[in-house]
This record gives structure tokens, sequence and C-alpha cells, in this order.
């Protein structure tokens, strides 16, 4: 099955409780898929920095590990450990140094961006939610996904959200026919694929097309024709927040939006603790149309 | 007039007393607050009692309905009314995929719009969607009536056996061995019985309806079609 959720915030004094919202909408989307979960959270950035969200098995190696990126770095970037993951901003004519010196001892990118935190674990929704202590987060929108493992394993790596771009990710509840062939096509055009997960594909695809230029809005247009199979896709860019669901609509969608913010769920349960859902629009996305908001 | 808040009350403890009322019942009228979406809510009831629902549903939200009025003043999930067999369930907003499906007996009424696979399997139950309809409706549809004030979407009809489909709008798209027919006697008193029942006399006259259903081509095997294979 499969529960994913998405509030992209409208008005500022809303963003403070992001987390808080978001924390509760995974909660109730834990019968959905009680395996794993994740969420990315968009919160804020600065200027020159790029946020780095990598994680490891061990705790203690984060703490090693980000101290000895100091030292190769030569100044001392500013870090975050919640759990077993590490947010470390570092410069962004760094970045590179930062994945390779990262990745090399041990650690693994889960995802970069100015503004994309990015965390995920085996577990009941609400213990992974507790573990980052996602309700304490802010932000201008999030994304997450409760998961029941059907076309890979029950791995940290297989939970959502997949990031294949700087500030994009995507969650999925669903299944791609053809993602061997895409994922084949995408490696060719120099995308990297840490899974055989087929919504990383999805991801992957995503980033392939706003790379070539295409808008978020685009690139999920060209991915009705690109990706086969039963999907309902929620997006998250820097700025931008998406849905799109298959030309058969094969998996359950709910959307709300107010002037405060537009909110999705695989069910409506999911959102229904949401400031002001009683008099929200509330809608069925249809097939295979894209949803996109921007902020300015 | 029993009260019942689902913010307080197990939707388990509630179905249980609703299963439980005797057909002579005097608990007639029961209104359910907090719904907040739960899957499930007042399925399987099998006593002439109304529930009045004050707010948003799950999945299958009366399902196997026998007898009762089910009123949600709100919108309802997946597969709402599946395989009722009497009674009515009005639903006052929109209702998502499948609402009605297999349903054997009974009204359905959607004052908002329905989505994908509305009627799916119907075997004789009166579906009337004040909105539209989204693709595939009334697939492989049995016995029944599909009432359509708005839209349909693509597909409508697909492999139908029987059923007879009114639509007021405009139809995307016909769905395999689904055709136009023209409207007998029987079909308009039967439109018009259904309209009456939902209520509808006044806002709509059966004129206004083109009829779909099935020409009855898939029932047999064709040789023609045999390369097909």
């Amino acid at each position: 099955m499969c529960g994913i959720v998405g509030l992209f915030i409208k008005a500022p004094e809303l963003e403070q409780d992001l987390g808080r919202l978001l924390s509760g909408m995974l909660e109730t989307m834990s019968d959905r898929g009680p395996d794993s979960a994740g969420f990315a959270i968009y919160g804020s950035d600065k200027a020159d920095l790029v946020k780095l969200t990598l994680s490891h098995s061990d705790p203690a190696a984060l703490e090693r590990v980000a101290g000895a990126l100091d030292a190769h770095l030569g100044y001392p970037a500013e870090r975050t450990i919640r759990s077993n993951h590490l947010i470390v901003s570092v410069r962004r004519a760094d970045e590179e140094t930062a994945r390779a010196f990262a990745t090399a001892a041990g650690l693994r990118l889960v995802g970069a961006g100015k503004r994309m935190e990015i965390f995920k674990e085996v577990g009941l929704p609400i213990r992974v939610a507790e573990q980052f202590g996602l309700s304490g987060m802010s932000g201008t929108h999030g994304i997450g996904h409760t998961r029941m493992a059907t076309e890979s394993a029950v791995t940290t790596k297989g939970a959502h959200p997949f990031s294949t771009g700087r500030d994009q990710c995507l969650v999925h509840n669903g299944s791609l026919s053809n993602h061997n062939s895409v994922r084949r096509e995408l490696t060719r055009e120099g995308l990297s694929f840490e899974t055989e997960n087929d919504s990383e594909v999805a991801a992957g695809y995503l980033t392939w097309r706003m790379r070539e230029g295409a808008s978020l809005r685009e690139a999920l247009e060209n991915s009705l024709k690109a990706l086969d199979g039963f999907y309902t896709f929620v997006v998250g860019t820097e700025n931008g927040f998406a849905v799109l669901r298959d030309p058969v609509s094969c998996k359950p969608a709910v959307m709300a939006e107010t002037k405060d913010y537009v909110a999705f769920g695989s069910e409506y349960r999911a959102l229904s603790g949401l400031p002001g859902i009683e008099s929200a629009h509330i809608f069925e996305p249809e097939p295979a149309k894209v949803y996109a908001w921007e902020r300015a | 007039m029993p009260v019942v808040d689902l913010a307080t009350v197990p939707l388990r403890s509630l179905n249980a007393e609703l299963h439980k009322l005797p057909q002579n019942t005097n608990e007639t009228h029961w209104t359910i607050k907090n719904p907040g979406g739960k899957h499930a809510l007042a399925v399987g009831l099998d006593a002439p009692v109304i529930v009045e629902i004050e707010g948003h549903v799950g999945y299958y939200c009366g399902g196997m309905n026998k007898e009762a009025t089910i009123v949600v003043a709100g919108n309802a999930g997946v597969g709402v009314g599946e395989n009722m067999m009497s009674g009515e369930i009005r639903i006052k907003g929109d209702a998502s995929q499948a609402a009605g499906a297999t349903g054997r007996g009974g009204l359905l009424v959607i004052e908002g719009d329905a989505s994908a696979r509305c009627g799916i399997s119907m075997k004789g139950i009166d579906i009337v969607v004040k909105g539209s309809i989204g693709p595939m409706s009334a697939f492989m549809a049995q016995e029944g009536n599909l009432v359509v004030l708005g839209d349909a979407g693509e597909a409508l009809g697909d492999s139908i056996y029987e059923a007879r489909l009114f639509v007021r709008g405009t139809v995307r798209s016909l769905g395999a061995d689904c055709v136009e027919k023209p409207m007998e006697a029987a079909d308009r008193t039967a439109l018009a019985g259904v309209i009456a029942r939902a209520g509808l006399s006044d806002d709509v006259s059966p004129d206004e309806f083109k009829l779909y259903g099935s020409a009855r081509t898939l029932y047999h095997f064709h040789v023609d079609n045999a390369s097909a294979y």
C-alpha cells in the first residue's frame, strides 16, 4: 500500500508548525506502511552554503567524521546531528570535496540542497518521526512517506523520499513496470542510482528532465509518457511542490487547499488534523493531471 | 436520538451498536460527530434507521447496507456503499473511486462529483450523481441505473453486460461494447422513478438525458475475432 503525505505552506506564520503537522500526517498513515518512514523538510537556507544530509548506522561515526571534515575543509562547518543523520552546511565551492570525503569515510549521502533536509529509517512511522524530532522542525514545505515494502527490501536505503538532485525529492505510492529500462537510459545520461528501487528511478527521471531545462510541471508531464505503471507522486523542489497520478488513478489521493496551505494525503484521514480543514477545498486529483505550486 | 462522537468513541463500538439494532428499534435516528475520514463507518447495517454523519468519511462507508438511510455531510472515500442491498446513502460532497461498486439494490445519491469507476460491476443498485463521474465508470455493469446529471469520463460502461446509464452532460468516450441507445418507454419510466426517489424531479426532466447500454456483442465468442487471440 504505502502512505504518502505532503504539506506546502502558504502563510508564513504556519511555517513553524510544519514539522508538527507533517508528523501527525505521517502517524495517521502508519497503517498504510509500517515498515519504514521518511520525510524531507525544506527549511531555512544561508547564502552560499549547501546542506548535505549524511547518515551512518553508528551516530558516533557522524561526530568523528564531521570533526575530520572540518579539518579537511579548513573551517568549522555548521552541523546538526539528529540520531543517525548528520546535516552539515558547507560552502558551495566545497560541496564535491565534502561529499567525497564523507562517502570515503563510510557515510551515506541521503540528499543535498540549499534548503532540503531528508531523514529516513526503518521502523514505525511515529517512532521514525520521534527519532529525528520532526515535530520541532519548521519550514515552507515537506513531504513524507510510510512504506509497505513490495518492490525491494526493507532497508534504510529503500525508504523514501528519494533524492537524485539538489533540493529535489520524491515520494511514490505504486509500482513502475519499466523502471529497469528507464534506469539504464538515465545511467547513460550520467545519473547514478543507489538502489534497485523503482521510485528512485522516478526521482532520477524528473532530475534528468529538470537538468535538461524542464520546469517541475513539464518534467512531470513528460513522465506520463516515460514511466509505465501505477503511481501517485508527490515531489518537492527548492521552491515547489507537485502531485501527479497515473492515467488509471490506481492509487488513492486526496488534497486540501486553504489560503494557508496545500496538503496531500493518500487518504483523507491524513488531512483530518490540519487547521481549518473543515472549510478547506477538498478534492481528488484527476488522473494524468499535474498539480504544481511554486513559491515566488 | 443517540449522538456518537468518534473523537472519543471507538469506531468498532459504534458499528457494534448499530449491528445490534433490531428491526423495530426505537433508536431510529443516529448522529455521528467527528468521523475524521475513518474507514468502514456504518457498514453492514440491517435496520430501517437514519444515520447522519457530520463530516468526511473514509473507505467503504455504508458498505453492504440494508434498509438504513445514511447521510454524509461531507466527502466519501473509496467504495462508498459497496455491495449495498437496499436502503439509501446520500453523500452531500464528492465521492472517491468505485462508489456503489457491486451494489445490488437501494439508492446511492452523490450530490457532488464521483471519481473513477463509479458503479463498477453494479448489480441492481440505482446511483444518482448530481455532478460528474470519472473514467471507467459502470465497468462491467450488470443491472441497475446510473444517472449522471453532469459529464462522464473516458470509457463509460466498458465491457458492460446490462444496466442503464443515463447521462445528461457529455461523455468523453464509450468503453468496449457500450453504445448509445434509443430511450424506450420503460427506460424513461425507470429514469423518472430514480430521479423522483432522489428528490430531483423539480430539477431535471428525463428528456434531458441520453441512454447508454450494452450492444451485447461481447456476450458470445465470435469466430471472426479468433485471430485476435
